[in-house]
């Protein structure tokens, strides 16, 4: 890549349902330019992709008949950064824990629990704590939120709450139970294309991607 | 507001109810009657369903006053599904929405659809915890019930006919009302509001940002894929389809095929492809006929 496509990276942001505009405002504001990604080829190109909220089994069903999940699954699995939130987390799990015979893309060693939290009646706003993010603490809107029961070992648990697994990230894949996009705060959509700039940057530019702070 | 502090943080705040519809948007939401129609709608990748005891064109049939669903058919979508399940309450039947919140739904429909209970006054959505969602014909209309605390908005059409005419009013009415807001300077919205019967800040607001608050879907008489491309293009943010589905002749090739339009309302080739072989979508109806015999549900609601 140039380095004029280094300050503004590619990101696609899978549109099959969800809040795909929310993610788009989020990551222009980070100086990112996006792009939609409904099917298999508007994969191509892309220096990252964010898999939004909405519900993982349209995902899962609409992404499956075009090809396009196994695309996703491809492009993950050879190193495409990715950004998932709530229904983006579980298609990025390796596991969902229970009755989970849904299609996912898989990327992330990690199990997760659908609807956790409960159904919308407990769908709940709470203060954050992310320490690699510092202060003050995320805004954290959890819609019929999923959590992360258990991680492998090459992924750190980023934040917590009320005891669960709330965000973590292996590398340059970053997952979050919350919606970063439904408030103002860009931090973690910020840490996430900072890290597509390290990952596409040459090697002796890695050490600025801010991926890379706090995840030896 | 209904703020209250759960387990885990706030429950029922703003965000969290204007949230799960933000979640929703590109999505199809379908009316189901029971568990195994959920299921099917679940399979073909309906984002959310709908749970209602008789589908839009059944109570146009069948007449009489039309309730809230019996909540055991509600308990049995809700155990078979893992998407979102709404239902409907009649308009001004606070306690029937009380009921729906006490079974957990995702979201409630104050829907015209149902006979409404109270001639004067909508449910005061702000004193609940679920979201509601409610339908209507023109911007003013969208933006009393916002006021009133609903976290989602749809166009009326007209349900149960199979024809997308009035959702295509409805939906280009309200998109004109918003540019129309838009454009005027900040004292001519004090006469826009006047005009309109809804609340001066949330016309500032539409001024301001040129949409509506929160998510706006379309419903009320989409029966094929390109009727549901054609509302995206419009400018649903998502549909709902009631009657178009289950009164067709193959209701999970049809769900499937308006899910996939849905997604792909701009690529003329993949509506093209999910609109073959569909068999017969159901009978429509023409809707001057409606109205001369006295039958529109749209006008229901104020």
């Amino acid at each position: 890549m140039s380095a004029a496509d280094l300050t503004r990276p590619r990101i696609g942001v899978l549109a099959v349902q969800g809040a795909v505009s929310e993610h788009e405002a989020a990551l222009a504001d980070v100086g990112a330019r996006t792009t939609r990604v409904r099917l298999p080829h508007e994969l191509d190109g892309l220096d990252g992709l964010v898999i939004p909220g909405g519900e993982s089994t349209t995902f899962g069903l609409i992404a499956g008949r075009s090809g396009l999940l196994g695309a996703l699954h491809e492009r993950i699995a050879s190193g495409l950064p990715v950004f998932g939130t709530c229904a983006g987390l579980i298609m990025l799990a390796s596991r969902i824990d229970g009755d989970g015979d849904q299609a996912l893309i898989g990327g992330m060693d990690i199990v997760v629990r659908r609807n956790a939290f409960g159904r919308q009646l407990a769908s709940f706003e709470a203060d954050v704590v992310v320490p690699v993010l510092g202060d003050p603490p995320m805004r954290g809107i959890f819609i019929r939120a999923p959590w992360v029961e258990k991680v492998g070992p090459s992924v750190e648990v980023l934040a917590e709450h009320a005891g669960h697994i709330v965000a973590a990230r292996d590398r340059t894949r970053i997952v979050c139970a919350f919606h970063p996009e439904l408030t103002g705060d860009r931090r973690l959509h910020r840490l996430f294309v900072d890290g597509v700039r390290g990952a596409t940057a040459p090697a002796d530019e890695d050490l600025k991607g801010g991926i890379r702070v706090g995840s030896q | 507001m209904s703020d209250n502090a759960g387990a885990n943080g706030a429950t029922g705040t703003d965000a969290v109810k204007a949230g799960l519809a933000r979640m929703l948007k590109g999505g199809v939401i379908m009316d189901v009657v029971d568990a195994e129609q959920a299921k099917i709608a679940e399979e073909a990748g309906a984002c959310a369903v709908m749970a209602l005891e008789r589908i839009p064109s059944e109570i146009r049939r069948v007449g009489g006053v039309a309730r809230m669903s019996d909540p055991e058919m509600i308990i049995g979508i809700q155990e078979a599904v893992s998407i979102p399940v709404m239902a409907k309450c009649r308009i001004g039947h606070h306690v029937e929405a009380q009921v729906l919140q006490a079974l957990e739904v995702d979201y409630i429909d104050e829907s015209e659809v149902l006979t409404p209970a109270d001639e004067a006054s909508h449910v005061d959505k702000r004193r609940f915890t679920i979201p509601f969602v409610c339908g209507a014909t023109n911007l003013g209309e969208a933006l009393r019930r916002i006021s009133e605390g609903a976290a989602m908005m749809r166009t009326k059409g007209e349900a149960g006919t199979g024809n997308v005419v009035e959702a295509v009013r409805h939906m280009k009415t309200i998109t004109q009302g918003i540019r129309r807001v838009a454009s005027a300077t900040p004292d001519e919205r004090f006469a826009i509001a006047k005009e309109m019967a809804a609340p001066l800040d949330l016309i500032e607001w539409v001024g301001e940002h040129g949409r509506l608050p929160v998510v706006n879907f379309s419903a009320g008489g989409i029966a094929t894929p390109a009727d549901a491309a054609l509302m995206m293009y419009l400018g649903a943010e998502g549909v709902f389809v009631g009657s178009g589905i289950f009164m067709s002749e193959d209701p999970p090739a049809r769900a499937r095929a308006i899910v996939e339009a849905t997604t792909h309302w701009d690529d003329p080739e993949v509506v093209a492809r999910v609109s073959r072989g569909l068999r017969e979508a159901m009978p429509g109806l023409e809707i001057a006929q409606i109205a001369a015999e006295g039958g529109l549900l749209q006008t229901r609601g104020w």
